[in-house]
């Protein structure tokens, strides 16, 4: 259809335009990649890929880097915050589409992505004035005290109560990441056809059977596209766990020890990285997180096309 | 009966559960907003806006750098990010409207939204901020314009499909050429949406921090050249944040509060103007 209208300059100018324009997103990808690995390139050849992905080196003065204490801080505390958020943002979810009365469905739907629109400096900012303190005084050595003697639960909360920590971070995280679940998960609710729901009510089925034997079936699709989108977002989240986490480039086994996401070394270390191995390392871990974070938001939309398809049948 | 009893139970356990489960977002909301307010409010003076900063742990001294400094950076972005993006999403819903390449950026465009900004500010590092050798301006703005391409685009794309293809077709009639029916008819028809698609995106941009680090950096004084390290609030809130210094603790809550409510302001405008105009 679009080529009948070549005919005209004026047209062939503003295709070529809008064209270049449109381009410029794969050229961004492609050059984002091409600019990383390049930067890397003298520690690739140094670390090679899987030492320097196995390797919990993080030592500027020896020169001696490795990926793996940053990837294990990256995956622990997204996979905490969705343990969090998951069940939380279901519960909005279903909160919203099937119990509020219609008059406070719009509020809280504003409400929730309001949270999301709250820049990421904020959080932390809150998390390191507010919320550390309270977890440190308060929720901590609560969590010490009843854990202390069943054991293997136990090393999970071993250490002095800082409130710079795992646990923090993870809970920020996950107030980070409960909007965009629970906004994905409503609109995959809101999908569900009356009819099915309505047929099941016949049946004589409760409301919460409806929602766990109909509707969440029928939008898992989609639910579970919007949790791994939340899952690409909080392995790419800095601000807010920069503030909470320490920068302390170790295996902790307690989620009461600081640790260092990819995120937070590059947010601490980047601009005052002094030598050429240093930075290309850096930049070889900002390379790890981009096709950490680019693979699962692909999947992601992956997951949201097919409920989509499946929806608009 | 017993069944029935327990089945009545379960849900209305479950059921609880999920309305907690609102309140709970909610009370985060309200626990965070109000903290940022009651602090910010604390702080917040005129000598804020028209002060430069006082010396480290000097008492008194305000962020006027910080502030034209934002405000310098997000404008520049959103002339460098707003064009590329209306144009970009003009050609996916116009003149590639069905075609497979539309498609596929499309949907790495609406991955690139989601991409972390500090990979962002790393790339940028590497091309704007490395060759110069210095930090500059002019590096924080294209940053934040990388993340506003995306967002703009894909708005832009969805805005330009909801206009119905008869009008396009209405003007064919009368011999427009296909540009001018876009520019003319299209966009008229879909500028409150791109507009709305605009302020969300400055929404989104003017909190980021992490792209800003690497590229503007900061500046403790006024500054105005772009080609220079310029300061941003953003940027600010950490550095005070993170500093030992009470008064520098009260700035950044004051930095955040006028952030904060600069960008619910512009997304709230954003969602009524949508409201008002799609339902």
């Amino acid at each position: 259809m679009a080529t009948t209208f070549k005919k005209n300059p004026g047209d062939l100018v503003f295709s070529i335009i809008t064209g270049v324009a449109s381009f410029s997103v794969i050229i961004l990808i492609i050059g984002v990649l091409y600019v990383l690995i390049s930067e890397s390139s003298l520690s690739i050849g140094k670390f090679g890929i899987w030492k320097f992905l196995a390797s919990t080196d993080w030592d500027p003065v020896k020169e001696s880097f490795g990926a793996l204490t940053n990837i294990y801080g990256t995956i622990i505390t997204t996979f905490l915050s969705l343990i969090i958020a998951i069940p939380v943002a279901i519960g909005i979810a279903i909160f919203i589409t099937e119990i509020s009365p219609n008059f406070l469905k719009g509020p809280i739907g504003i409400a929730i992505e309001l949270l999301a629109a709250i820049p990421s400096i904020i959080y932390g900012m809150w998390g390191l004035f507010t919320l550390s303190p309270i977890m440190s005084a308060y929720i901590e050595p609560f969590l010490k005290k009843i854990t202390a003697h069943i054991p293997l639960i136990e090393i999970l909360f071993k250490g002095t109560p800082m409130g710079i920590d795992i646990l923090t971070a993870s809970i920020i995280l996950s107030i980070m990441i409960i909007p965009f679940t629970a906004s994905i998960s409503r609109d995959s609710f809101n999908l569900t056809p009356a009819l099915v729901k309505e047929s099941a009510y016949a049946l004589g089925a409760t409301k919460w059977e409806v929602v766990k034997n109909v509707v969440i079936p029928y939008s898992k699709l989609g639910v579970f596209g919007g949790i791994v989108l939340s899952l690409g977002r909080a392995l790419g989240e800095t601000m807010a766990v920069a503030f909470v986490l320490g920068n302390n480039h170790r295996i902790a086994t307690s989620l009461l020890d600081a640790a260092a996401t990819i995120t937070v070394t590059l947010a601490n270390e980047f601009a005052e990285a002094d030598k050429d191995i240093y930075l290309s390392s850096l930049f070889y871990l900002a390379l790890v997180l981009f096709v950490m974070s680019f693979i699962t938001l692909a999947i992601a939309k992956i997951f949201l096309l097919r409920a989509e398809r499946k929806y608009s049948r | 009966m017993k069944r029935e009893k327990l089945r009545k139970i379960e849900g209305f356990m479950a059921l609880s559960l999920s309305a907690l489960a609102a309140f709970f977002g909610l009370f985060w909301l309200i626990f965070i907003l109000g903290d940022v307010l009651v602090h910010g409010m604390k702080a917040l003076n005129p000598s804020l806006f028209i002060n430069d900063p006082a010396p480290a742990g000097v008492e008194g001294g305000g962020l006027r750098n910080a502030f034209i400094g934002h405000l310098m950076i997000t404008s520049f972005a959103t002339l460098i990010g707003v064009p590329v993006g209306v144009l970009g999403g003009t050609f996916l819903a116009e003149y590639a409207r069905g075609r497979k390449i539309a498609r596929v950026i499309s949907i790495l465009s609406d991955i690139m939204v989601s991409v972390p900004s500090i990979v962002i500010g790393t790339f940028i590092y590497a091309l704007l901020v490395k060759p110069v050798g210095h930090f500059n301006g002019w590096a924080g703005a294209v940053a934040l314009s990388i993340i506003m391409i995306p967002v703009v685009l894909r708005t832009t794309e969805d805005m330009l499909s909801l206009v119905p293809w008869t009008l396009r077709e209405a003007a064919f009639a009368l011999g427009a050429p296909y540009y001018k029916v876009i520019i003319q008819v299209v966009y008229r028809g879909a500028a409150t949406g791109i507009l709305t698609g605009i302020l969300l995106s400055i929404a989104r941009v003017a909190g980021e921090t992490a792209p800003l680090m690497f590229t503007a950096f900061n500046n403790s004084f006024f500054s105005v050249n772009m080609k220079g390290p310029i300061s941003s609030l953003t940027v600010t809130i950490f550095q005070y944040a993170m500093g030992p210094y009470e008064n520098w603790h009260a700035q950044a809550w004051a930095a955040s509060f006028v952030i904060t409510i600069f960008i619910l302001i512009l997304t709230i405008l954003g969602r009524l103007i949508i409201k008002w105009r799609y339902r």
